[in-house]
């Protein structure tokens, strides 16, 4: 059986590929959603589920912003097993270099209409007692929140289900190409447009992406309710996060509705094995005692690791593929997959319907990359 | 700050039972230094558990060589994690050890099967197994009503201890057919020790009745365990009581061997005729390579601490006694195997994750493990799905995920450590 009559297939029941399945879906287009294994079971799984603004640059300010504001128009209509958590983020500065990041941020946010405030040492301890003593302060924001990301995915799937979505599920993917679908099994779906939503997988499907796997570590404590308030990054999280080559830790917790605390966070290139690296684990749980020594002897109940799937300028891959004109990108989205998923969704059917997208689209388009390649 | 302590082996025994005791007492009586490590206070593993005054007699005996061999005892001791090859990160209440060996033997036993079925929540129902060791650790039960039931030699064992501890037993539940039963005591001539203990169990369980194809059907009571609805032969009875026991064979614990790469068919860990696991210099005897009981597991402990401390021909002498044991191991795994009925009793509300309160009807909807637990936290608390794991495999057909460290919860500062002594060093 050929599976025909579809306008839009994506590959990859992510996080992002639900949310484009839902936009599609509610658009009035055919859509199936394709995933080897389960919604939500990769990345999605294995990431912190933060809904934050960041400010790496103005392209992921103004992403992760109007994406931000889709979730919060969402918010109420997501079911309570998603666990949205608007706990604020607290940007921790460790010291005087670290305030004045504090200060350029905030200024930064102010002139884009985004509240934060600007706490000292003493507000940052009575904001969250925990932390060691003698930082310099911090910065909250008070809009970030954090979920449940499998839980977030399936409800997208399913609000694109309840659309007239198919979803398949179970069956890997050969190829995608020229509006056709490859199963493993040897059936083919066939469809106008194809979105590659596939992660960190992405480039085995569509070869000469420039998408990496950057492995990350997560950790889960038992339950401690109170114990941790709102989502913690350090400051030195930019130094260390920024670095493209080197392994690195930050400091990066969050409070989860369970009461449990999510410890992260950790940057690898060129791992591509999903083995919990005890050496980068120790570090990272080393770096989170010394911004809170308490969680020392808190109960670690699981470890993971899962992939980002990076791009070399930190910005999603959104839009048609050069080179066939049925394929789509909507991957590339790196640690901010969960945020940037529903402003994903809605500039990649802006761009498959001719509507007008709400934020200027350039800096995430896929031909982007493939200029630089010319110039390279 | 938490202690940190290094220590190298020829050879290291992962778990205190028969096999661990056998295993580590032979390597040392060799010459290689040898390092034990069991989770509980005391040796001797479940079987051989201690009470809170003394020793099991069989723990005290195989203790003795351990000393005579000069073998170190880490008791109360979890091993969390392979962090490199040959190195173990293991955890104490108060410190954390990383131990290195040549050789390591892998006797880490087994526990209860628990099937869900609507009241086994409830306070004061326990694992058959589980209720023992709270008697072993001062629970009395003179006078009390106690209803065994699920599966496997355990229950009788069980049933006979409690009675010796006052407890009146008013029956044993057994899942499987006296058809079964018996095809397995005719096999038992072959095996006259196990005869010998049938019939001195027999007489210790003198008067208790013993109802096969039976099991609980529902627990009731408000608070606590009031009564038990059985289904015995088909029949429906309620049974009131104070305490049930209960528990369905025996579930390898093969989670380490697992975490080392070691190859596990059917749920258990394939060994050579010497224990050797498919990792070179990795050593598996006892529960993980089948239910086999303690005599099987005193053997095959013997032969893979021979084995690691490098002496095979005495090893091979035990060859022999081995073939014979393991006969009787796959007669056990035949006769205790379970009904299909049992699947049919959870209920829509039945809790089958009680660590993460997870119901039957919301796992029903998935296809597999991964999805259900990424959708309803199932097998995500503290006890990292080792109950219902294994329940969920036998009523839904789900795999297993991959093991990841730590293999038991662990301290945060544990698993940090190998940074937090870099730093300081």
């Amino acid at each position: 059986m050929s599976d025909d009559g579809y306008e839009v297939a994506i590959v990859g029941a992510g996080i992002v590929g639900a949310a484009c399945a839902d936009e599609f879906a509610r658009r009035g287009l055919r859509v199936i959603l394709i995933d080897r294994e389960a919604v939500g079971s990769g990345a999605t799984a294995a990431g912190m589920g933060h809904i934050v603004v960041m400010d790496d640059s103005d392209a992921q300010f103004a992403l992760t912003h109007y994406s931000q504001r889709l979730w919060q128009s969402l918010r109420p209509e997501l079911p309570e097993d998603v666990e949205y958590d608007q706990c604020g983020t607290i940007w921790v500065a460790a010291d005087e270099e670290e305030m004045a990041e504090v200060r350029r941020k905030a200024d930064y946010y102010s002139e884009r209409n985004l509240v934060t405030d600007v706490l000292d040492e003493a507000q940052l301890k009575t904001l969250e007692p925990n932390l060691r003593p003698a930082l310099a302060g911090g910065l909250l924001v008070p809009d970030d929140g954090v979920l449940y990301p499998p839980c977030a995915a399936r409800v997208l799937a399913e609000r694109a289900q309840q659309h007239g979505a198919k979803l398949q599920l179970g069956c890997a993917v050969e190829r995608m190409e020229q509006g056709c679908v490859q199963m493993s099994d040897g059936h083919e779906i066939r469809a106008e447009f194809l979105v590659n939503a596939a992660g960190a997988v992405a480039p085995a499907l569509t070869p000469g992406l420039e998408v990496k796997k950057r492995k990350g570590h997560l950790v889960i404590t038992d339950r401690y309710p109170k114990f941790l308030r709102h989502q913690l990054v350090e400051l030195g999280y930019l130094k260390n996060a920024h670095a493209v080559t080197a392994d690195s830790v930050a400091f990066n917790v969050q409070p989860r509705r369970t009461g449990q605390i999510l410890i992260g966070s950790s940057r690898q290139y060129g791992a591509e094995d999903k083995e919990v690296d005890h050496d980068i684990l120790s570090r990272m749980l080393q770096r989170s005692q010394e911004y809170m020594p308490a969680l020392g002897s808190m109960s670690a109940m699981r470890t993971w690791t899962g992939f980002r799937a990076a791009t070399p300028d930190k910005l999603p891959l959104i839009g048609p593929w050069p080179g066939d004109k049925s394929l789509f990108l909507a991957t590339g989205h790196e640690g901010l997959g969960i945020t940037t998923s529903l402003g994903t969704a809605r500039i990649l059917v802006d761009q498959i319907t001719g509507a007008q997208p709400e934020i200027p689209i350039e800096p995430y388009l896929p031909s982007r990359n493939a200029k630089e390649q010319v110039h390279a | 700050m938490a202690k940190f302590d290094r220590a190298r082996f020829d050879v290291l025994v992962i778990g205190g039972g028969p096999a661990g005791l056998a295993a580590a007492s032979r390597a040392g009586q060799h010459g290689a230094t040898v390092g034990i490590v069991d989770d509980n206070p005391k040796l001797g593993g479940q079987i051989w558990r201690a009470t809170c005054e003394q020793e099991h007699p069989q723990t005290a005996r195989w203790s003795e060589q351990l000393r005579r061999a000069n073998v170190t005892v880490f008791a109360g001791t979890r091993v969390l994690h392979q962090i490199e090859p040959g190195v173990l990160l293991a955890e104490q209440m108060q410190s954390a050890h990383e131990l290195r060996y040549d050789k390591l033997v892998l006797a880490t036993g087994a526990r209860e099967r628990f099937l869900p079925f609507p009241g086994w929540t409830l306070p004061n129902v326990f694992g058959a197994g589980g209720l023992q060791a709270m008697v072993k650790c001062g629970l009395p039960v003179i006078g009390k009503r106690v209803l065994v039931a699920g599966s496997g030699p355990l229950l009788l064992a069980v049933a006979a201890y409690l009675r010796n501890c006052g407890a009146r037993i008013l029956m044993i539940c057994e899942q499987t057919s006296a058809r079964a039963l018996a095809q397995f005591g005719l096999s038992l001539w072959r095996e006259p020790a196990k005869l010998a203990q049938a019939f001195r169990l027999k007489k210790d369980l003198a008067g208790i009745p013993f109802a096969t194809r039976s099991w609980p059907v529902e627990a009731h009571g408000s608070e606590a365990l009031e009564s038990v609805a059985i289904s015995r032969g088909g029949k429906g009875e309620a049974i009131a009581c104070d305490y049930l026991a209960c528990g369905f064979h025996l579930i390898p614990n093969t989670e380490l061997a697992a975490l080392l790469g070691c190859t596990i068919e059917n749920g258990y860990v394939s060994v050579s005729d010497l224990q050797e696991t498919s990792v070179p210099g990795v050593f598996c005897a006892g529960e993980p390579t089948g239910i086999g009981g303690v005599e099987l597991a005193l053997i095959e402990g013997q032969i893979a601490g021979l084995v690691a401390a490098g002496q095979i021909a005495d090893a091979r002498q035990l060859s022999r006694q081995r073939r014979k044991a393991l006969c009787f191991a796959r007669g056990l795994e035949q006769t205790f195997k379970l009904n299909p009925e049992l699947q049919k009793l959870a209920k829509a509300e039945t809790i089958v994750c009680r660590c993460e309160d997870v119901t039957y009807s919301r796992l029903r909807p998935y296809h597999s493990w991964t999805a259900a637990k990424l959708q309803t936290r199932c097998g995500m608390g503290a006890c990292q799905g080792r109950v219902c794991g294994p329940a969920t495999q036998f009523l839904f057909k789900w795999n297993p995920d991959s093991v990841r460290p730590p293999i038991f919860p662990a301290r945060v500062e544990s698993l940090a450590l190998r940074a937090t002594a870099a730093t300081n060093s």
